[in-house]
């Protein structure tokens, strides 16, 4: 379809790949990102909200009650399994599908580890008395937007993992496409960035 | 030229080619017909609604706030959205631009088969315990999530009007939410992607560049509502105290996630109405579009600025002056490019060879109905003088100039425009100026008066305003009885000239005239297609585009028109 689809600004393009040439299902793929995004800012925004309207000095010391190191721990694992999709999608662009396949599996490897570190804070979290309408620390909405946002969040990495699950399965039996991992690898970007908001916004400010 | 998936060539069986069909025309006629039924269940509950003020005292009364949740819920989501960007964006995009079919056909019939779970959801709500939904469109907070706490932390729902009617509207209106956003991506990246050779953006046809904009509003602002849907619900399930001024919630909070989706979906509901309007306007009055490029900018300037002014729904909410003073100022801003647009309209018929065709009269109707609720608009976008009639009739007769004597008059206007390329013959035209004439007085019967009924300061959304028979309720609308009572009957009447439009839209699908190719001489891509268009449009022959959308009245061409397509060169 592309060779019917001649835009002026295609021809007038001097940067490289013009962005015109992306395929249908990449240029989908960006508008559910942008979409999804602003369900996440939705919450994050609300969030905001929350805390100025019960003003800073009632909102609870998030360095009291996080575990920094652990959380940054959780980060790391999260950014890592960014930069192992990012191998994985240059692998199979180059068709080396053995490379492509292992850092697949790392990435994987990284959103199970990353789900599995944030099932044991929420754990730690519930041991301690959080609950969605209350919490020992302070103002109830506090743990209510915690479990919100990152409970969102995980669902989000969750799908991820799924997605790459058979991504991975179909690259194995030798059904894949680059366009198709780097769709995959798209998403987990996106993931991996909203953790960096949420990171930012929830557990640092 | 393979355009995703699900196009096969061969025979398909009535099932499939009807029900569960790919192909864009038919979900476009699909929606449609949704939106047509739903019109009339949203239509009959405006009618109870009119019953109830014009004789207080019926049962109508105790049940009069779920029916006027219902009727905005179901005129606004299931009725004008699905219309607008369901049943118009799916039948023109792909033909005006000159396409196959969408990018993605499977994903367009699954945004459509998923309004039905969140009909039928909805609909449900009226029959569970406590009734439908109660708080009005808008579900504002408190209310909306009270009935599920008490102090000690979660109960279940406790009934009444808060009860799982609610909750249910809450689960229904995130999945019409998801709908519009599956729907949008998809017309968004199938005018980026589809375009056939030559249609440049500033070529595309105004319908199509309006639904585009509105599909891009969509995306942006629909994801926000489902957030504050989500966090609702979690409210009222599962026990959060978001909105919870109770615990340490904020029932402002919903107030700006609502409207910050729910004020650019005002504009979801009147830019593809505007382009339609443009376009019927150019073909009737044959002349070029007057400022094609102006309109181009004024749509997406109302899409921009309709970002910004969410808060001059909240006026009376509390908020900062100077935050006020931003969203009066913001909102007034809007009334220029919408005045950009209302000039080019009127630009385009000065002058013109004018037939008042049927589309055309419901076009021009669409004008002069847009301007009388864009000029009672900034009554409102004025601070102190909402103050006074904040939550009065005259915000409801606002609103319906815009949405029903705006958008609905455009909607008919395109559905008699695109009824020959839809169903492959002519509406009656006879029955549709009864229909035209009977709507056009009768609407502004019902609607105009409810102004003056604002103006003396009485309120929306209660049952009565005052009982005649026993002389009881607010004693200064006694002397508005009469007027609440006038403006029923016309309701009624408005209400029931309405079955004439669609008696001859089923009359003419299956009796009308046959129609040819291009019955109103205009020149855009559609009408190159047969009529109606067989499946993939031109028979794998895409058309190639030489010039802009609206080369009417040319003396170059050998009629008073220029289709786009028209290769002069080759004459």
């Amino acid at each position: 379809m592309s060779a019917t689809n001649p835009s002026v600004v295609q021809e007038r393009w001097g940067g490289g790949n013009s962005p015109y040439s992306m395929s249908w299902q990449k240029l989908l793929m960006w508008w559910f990102i942008i979409s999804d995004f602003l369900i996440f800012a939705g919450f994050l925004a609300a969030y905001g909200f929350n805390r100025l309207a019960v003003g800073n000095a009632n909102w609870p010391d998030q360095t009291e009650i996080f575990h920094m190191n652990f959380i940054a721990a959780m980060t790391f694992v999260l950014i890592t399994s960014s930069a192992t999709m990012a191998t994985a999608v240059a692998a199979a662009k180059k068709e080396d599908s053995a490379t492509a396949k292992r850092f697949l599996w790392l990435t994987i490897l990284g959103g199970i580890t990353f789900l599995g570190m944030q099932a044991f804070e929420w754990k730690g979290f519930i041991e301690e008395g959080a609950r969605l309408h209350t919490n020992p620390w302070g103002v109830p909405s506090f743990s209510a937007f915690f479990f919100a946002i990152t409970g969102l969040h995980g669902t989000h990495v969750l799908i991820g993992v799924i997605v790459l699950l058979v991504v991975t399965i179909r690259a194995a039996r030798g059904r894949y496409t680059a366009g198709g991992i780097e769709l995959a690898g798209l998403y987990w970007h996106f993931v991996d960035l909203v953790w960096v908001f949420v990171f930012g916004c929830f557990y640092l400010i | 030229m393979s355009q995703g998936n699900g196009h096969d060539h061969h025979e398909m069986s009535f099932f499939r080619k009807y029900i569960w069909s790919t192909d864009h025309k038919t979900i476009g006629i699909q929606w449609l017909f949704t939106a047509l039924l739903f019109i009339f269940l949203g239509g009959g509950l405006a009618l109870m609604i009119r019953m109830s003020l014009a004789r207080p005292g019926s049962v109508l009364d105790s049940n009069y706030y779920w029916i006027m949740t219902m009727h905005g819920t179901i005129m606004i989501f299931f009725v004008i959205i699905p219309i607008l960007v369901g049943a118009f964006a799916n039948f023109l995009i792909p033909l005006q631009i000159g396409a196959e079919d969408m990018a993605f056909p499977r994903l367009n019939a699954l945004a459509y088969w998923m309004i039905w779970p969140s009909a039928i959801i909805m609909l449900a709500s009226f029959f569970v315990e406590g009734g439908a939904a109660s708080f009005g469109w808008t579900s504002y907070p408190p209310g909306t999530g009270t009935e599920v706490m008490s102090t000690s932390g979660m109960t279940a729902p406790s009934g009444g009007s808060g009860g799982l009617g609610q909750t249910l509207w809450l689960v229904s209106v995130f999945f019409v939410g998801m709908t519009s956003i599956v729907g949008a991506v998809n017309y968004v990246t199938t005018v980026v992607k589809l375009r056939a050779p030559g249609m440049t953006y500033f070529r595309m046809p105004l319908t199509t560049w309006s639904i585009f904009i509105t599909a891009i509003l969509a995306v942006f602002g629909t994801p926000v509502l489902a957030s504050g849907a989500l966090m609702l619900l979690a409210d009222r399930v599962i026990g959060t105290t978001f909105f919870q001024p109770s615990h340490d919630g904020n029932v402002l909070l919903w107030q700006h996630l609502f409207w910050f989706y729910s004020h650019p979906a005002v504009y979801i509901m009147v830019l593809p109405a505007m382009g339609i309007v443009s376009e019927i306007i150019s073909c009737f009055a044959r002349k070029p579009i007057f400022g094609y490029k102006p309109m181009v900018v004024a749509m997406s300037g109302i899409a921009g600025l309709g970002f910004i002014v969410w808060g001059h729904h909240m006026f009376m909410s509390g908020m900062n002056p100077v935050l006020g003073m931003t969203f009066m100022i913001s909102t007034m801003m809007i009334a220029l490019p919408s005045a950009i647009k209302t000039f080019n309209w009127l630009a385009t018929l000065w002058r013109g060879n004018i037939q008042f065709t049927v589309p055309m009269c419901h076009a021009i109707a669409f004008v002069s109905m847009f301007i009388v609720g864009g000029l009672s608009g900034i009554f409102m976008a004025a601070t102190p003088v909402d103050i006074h009639i904040h939550d009065t009739y005259f915000i409801v007769a606002h609103f319906h100039y815009v949405v029903f004597g705006g958008t609905m008059f455009a909607v008919f206007g395109a559905i008699c425009f695109w009824f020959p390329k839809m169903f492959g013959r002519m509406m009656n035209s006879a029955w549709g100026y009864i229909h035209f004439v009977v709507s056009f007085i009768f609407f502004n019967l019902t609607f105009f008066p409810m102004h003056m009924l604002g103006q003396a300061g009485h309120p929306r959304r209660i049952a009565w305003s005052y009982d005649v028979l026993k002389d009881q309720g607010y004693a200064f609308l006694k002397e508005y009885q009469g007027m609440n009572e006038f403006i029923t009957i016309c309701a009624f009447v408005l209400g029931f000239a309405q079955i004439i439009f669609v008696l001859n839209v089923i009359w003419s699908s299956l009796k009308g005239e046959k129609a040819e190719k291009n019955p109103w001489k205009a020149t855009t891509l559609e009408w190159s297609a047969a009529s109606p268009p067989p499946h993939l449009n031109w028979d794998g022959k895409i058309p190639t585009v030489h010039r802009g959308a609206y080369e009417y009245g040319s003396p170059e061409g050998k009629d008073d028109f220029i289709p786009q397509d028209a290769d002069l060169t080759k004459a």
